[in-house]
């Protein structure tokens, strides 16, 4: 069982837990992802990991509730522990591999959008750790939904925030920002790290494919086990099939089809509804929700 | 009765259990087990034993059963087994112990495996207590996986005295025998539990969740936690995909993913939150025992059933009988047939499937008539789902990890016959070391690792 250590509410769903897994916060790396159940009846998620303290024994995770499951978590307090919680899966980042004084000559940008801030923060942190100042582009619905924006400013370089309906910093796209510094403010990035919704993804990795800067993007398919023996998570990236929770989750955003990881990501949509339909409003909908969960099919 | 017949087993009828995932076959009870045991000759050299890889005494535990002597059967097999109602159930029987059996030559061998089920049935029904180990030795060996390579091995070093930590990826023990084998060929709850549990009372530790590799690296567990040996008893759970175009729709699974949503996530219940999307007619890819149950999940889920295998019935690698069964149950074998492309509707779902017709040729290396295709047979089959069932292959995670481990050209990690590797203290067996066969295979080189252990942990002490 792994304990609930911290349970803070940052947006109206937006949550932040701290969870004891000892094990898991003394090899996690920036870029890797867990997978939590919370139940025995419960479904594996993918989360990525936000921060984590191998001092403490504890993970930082950050979740969106967004379907029947996020909810479901939603109700786990303090005190309370969820049943299964495995990781850090995945590769981390590369550029913890690299030379760390070549590193300091290169420039970074990260672009980040909703809840994709969680896992470029320790990213940023990371370099910042070892002397990197990393510029980053947070874009959010508005400000009530703009999370980690402290945490965020204590470790980057310059901090941009876009807001779509400029109720903070800058009215419009993350994309709209990422041109602005490159064609009005002089600015220069030698690397993007774009982590967020897959659409952002797409459309960050083609605007920064018209500059000619190398994109990594970390990516968020429907996972099962999260160790390579299903291949549910697969996406194909230039003109391979890669499978996300061992080969990923990050790739170069200028050779992944994003197109069919959106329309694999789509795969359940219709289940989901149901069951967060199910969920919110008890089992009263006899028809099994069909017609009126919301689902795209 | 006739001497040359098996005892019959009883079976859930095929009309009702295609609609369930309930347990086919009943097994024998027990005045139909001691009738069939009575059947065996009790051979003074049975050739039965050495058709079983962890050479149970049979005809030992046989005589047992006919002497109504049950709980002395279960002890029988114990020394040698500790998954009696799994392997009773899941070995492939007809290839091993009772090919052997000598009365097969005139009729039908002894049901060698239907009575080692009754034996590990009664004695869980009955709650035999099995856990007789040797004092405790103090010494740490780490096992790596929960499969049945995995929890053979560290059953029998917990017996000899060690202190077994078992560490798995998942959120629960079994491996294949939890997230592959289907509940209708293989309880959970019941069997596979209580087998696992026996394990555990032998004082072996399990942390799930636990991924070796990625959580912690073998050569932590042996510089920093303490242990003395490694096991490793991965499996082979990769899957192998066609690369056909079309692969990568909205309705095309691996084998894996789909049985591992059913049974390990238990996605056909209602109650449980992972959902499993499966259409009206569905397509399963292979002609092995995974194919098989994916072919038979997928009837129980409401769906018109099809096996696609490029080479013909004779040539199945499946077990006769899930054949039979899946053929009672009504899956239909489309045979000589091979996909070529998977073809998708405007929304990225599977809407059919290009398939050519096959013909066999000349014999191959392996004695094998290999698969050719016929010019211009090309057709399209009406499908909505497919499952590719392959086959499988050694995860690259935990080799990619461990310095000094050597693979061959099948990403198997190369050990020898007793499970030794090229890493002093590490050893390993199994499907990570054979790739993919069957449980008993696996339990055999489990317990043959057990014994190197045992030994090269004696010898360095003295």
């Amino acid at each position: 069982m792994f304990k609930i250590l911290k349970k803070e509410l940052l947006t109206e769903d937006i949550y932040l837990m701290d969870i004891e897994a000892p094990r898991v916060a003394k090899s996690a790396k920036p870029g890797q992802f867990i997978i939590v159940k919370t139940d025995e009846r419960g479904e594996r998620i993918p989360l990525t990991i936000c921060d984590y303290d191998a001092d403490k024994g504890s993970v930082t995770i950050v979740f969106q509730k967004i379907g029947n499951s996020t909810l479901e978590m939603t109700n786990y307090e303090v005190g309370d522990s969820f049943k299964d919680f495995v990781g850090p899966l995945g590769q981390p980042s590369e550029f913890i591999y690299e030379n760390i004084e070549e590193l300091k000559n290169k420039r970074f940008l990260f672009i980040a959008g909703g809840v994709g801030t969680a896992p470029v923060y320790p990213q940023v942190k990371w370099l910042n750790q070892n002397g990197i100042k990393a510029d980053v582009i947070i874009g959010t619905r508005s400000k009530s939904t703009l999370i980690l924006e402290e945490e965020m400013k204590a470790v980057a370089g310059e901090l941009y925030v876009a807001t779509d309906d400029g109720s903070y910093g800058f009215k419009g796209l993350v994309t709209d920002v990422f041109k602005d510094l490159l064609d009005n403010k002089g600015k220069k990035y030698d690397h993007v790290v774009a982590i967020g919704p897959m659409i952002m993804m797409k459309f960050a990795a083609l605007a920064t494919k018209a500059y000619n800067i190398p994109t990594t993007v970390s990516l968020n398919p429907i996972m099962v086990d999260g160790t390579g023996m299903c291949g549910a998570c697969r996406v194909t990236v230039g003109d391979e099939v890669k499978f996300a929770c061992v080969d990923g989750p990050e790739f170069d955003g200028h050779l992944v089809n994003f197109d069919e990881a959106m329309r694999r990501s789509r795969m359940y949509k219709t289940e989901e509804g149901k069951a967060q339909l199910k969920t919110e409003e008890g089992d009263t909908h006899h028809h099994k929700g069909e017609g009126s969960c919301g689902g795209d099919h | 009765m006739d001497r040359m017949k098996k005892v019959p087993v009883r079976e859930q009828e095929a009309d009702i259990r295609n609609k369930n995932f309930e347990e086919v076959c009943y097994g024998y009870n027990e005045e139909e087990a001691v009738a069939e045991a009575a059947r065996c000759l009790n051979c003074k050299k049975p050739l039965c034993v050495a058709g079983c890889p962890v050479s149970i005494d049979i005809p030992g535990f046989i005589q047992c059963v006919k002497n109504k002597e049950f709980e002395e059967a279960a002890k029988v097999i114990a020394k040698y087994s500790a998954l009696p109602a799994v392997c009773g159930r899941v070995c492939p029987q007809e290839t091993q112990c009772e090919q052997k059996c000598v009365l097969d030559i005139k009729g039908e061998a002894v049901a060698i495996g239907k009575l080692e089920r009754f034996v590990g049935d009664w004695s869980r029904e009955n709650n035999i207590d099995l856990s007789v180990t040797a004092e405790k030795n103090g010494k740490k060996v780490a096992i790596i996986g929960s499969g049945p390579a995995g929890l053979t091995c560290a059953g029998d070093l917990a017996k000899m005295g060690y202190d077994v930590t078992i560490f798995e990826a998942l959120h629960e023990t079994g491996g294949v025998l939890v997230y592959g084998i289907p509940e209708f060929r293989l309880p959970k709850d019941t069997v596979v539990k209580t087998e696992i549990d026996n394990i555990e009372k032998l004082g072996v530790k399990i942390e799930t969740n636990v991924i070796i590799g990625k959580t912690v690296t073998i050569d932590e567990l042996l510089e920093e936690e303490g242990f003395e040996a490694v096991f490793i008893g991965s499996g082979a759970g990769l899957p192998i995909f066609m690369g056909i175009p079309g692969e990568n729709a909205n309705g095309v699974f691996s084998s894996n993913e789909f049985l591992t949503r059913v049974n390990l996530m238990k996605a056909y219940k209602k109650e449980y939150s992972t959902p499993v999307k499966i259409g009206k007619k569905v397509a399963v890819i292979g002609g092995g025992n995974v194919a098989m149950d994916a072919v038979r999940t997928s009837l129980r889920l409401g769906s018109e059933a099809h096996i696609i295998y490029r080479r013909s019935e004779a040539e199945l690698p499946a077990r006769l009988e899930e054949v039979h069964h899946a053929k009672e149950e009504g899956v239909i074998f489309d045979l000589l047939t091979n996909p070529v492309e998977i073809l998708i509707d405007e929304n990225g779902w599977v809407n059919g499937m290009k398939c050519v017709k096959m013909e066999l040729g000349e014999a191959d290396a392996s004695g094998r008539r290999r698969p050719q295709i016929i010019e211009g047979s090309e057709f399209v089959m009406d499908v909505d789902t497919v499952i590719m069932a392959l086959g499988t292959s050694p995860n690259p995670l935990i080799c990619s990890t461990t310095v000094g481990l050597d693979l061959n050209k099948y990403r198997c990690i190369c050990a020898d016959e007793t499970g030794r590797t090229a890493k002093p203290r590490v050893y390993a067996g199994g499907d990570a070391v054979i790739g993919a066969a069957t449980v008993i295979l696996a339990m055999g080189a489990g317990k043959e690792a057990a014994k190197a252990i045992d030994e090269d942990i004696r010898n360095s002490v003295n």
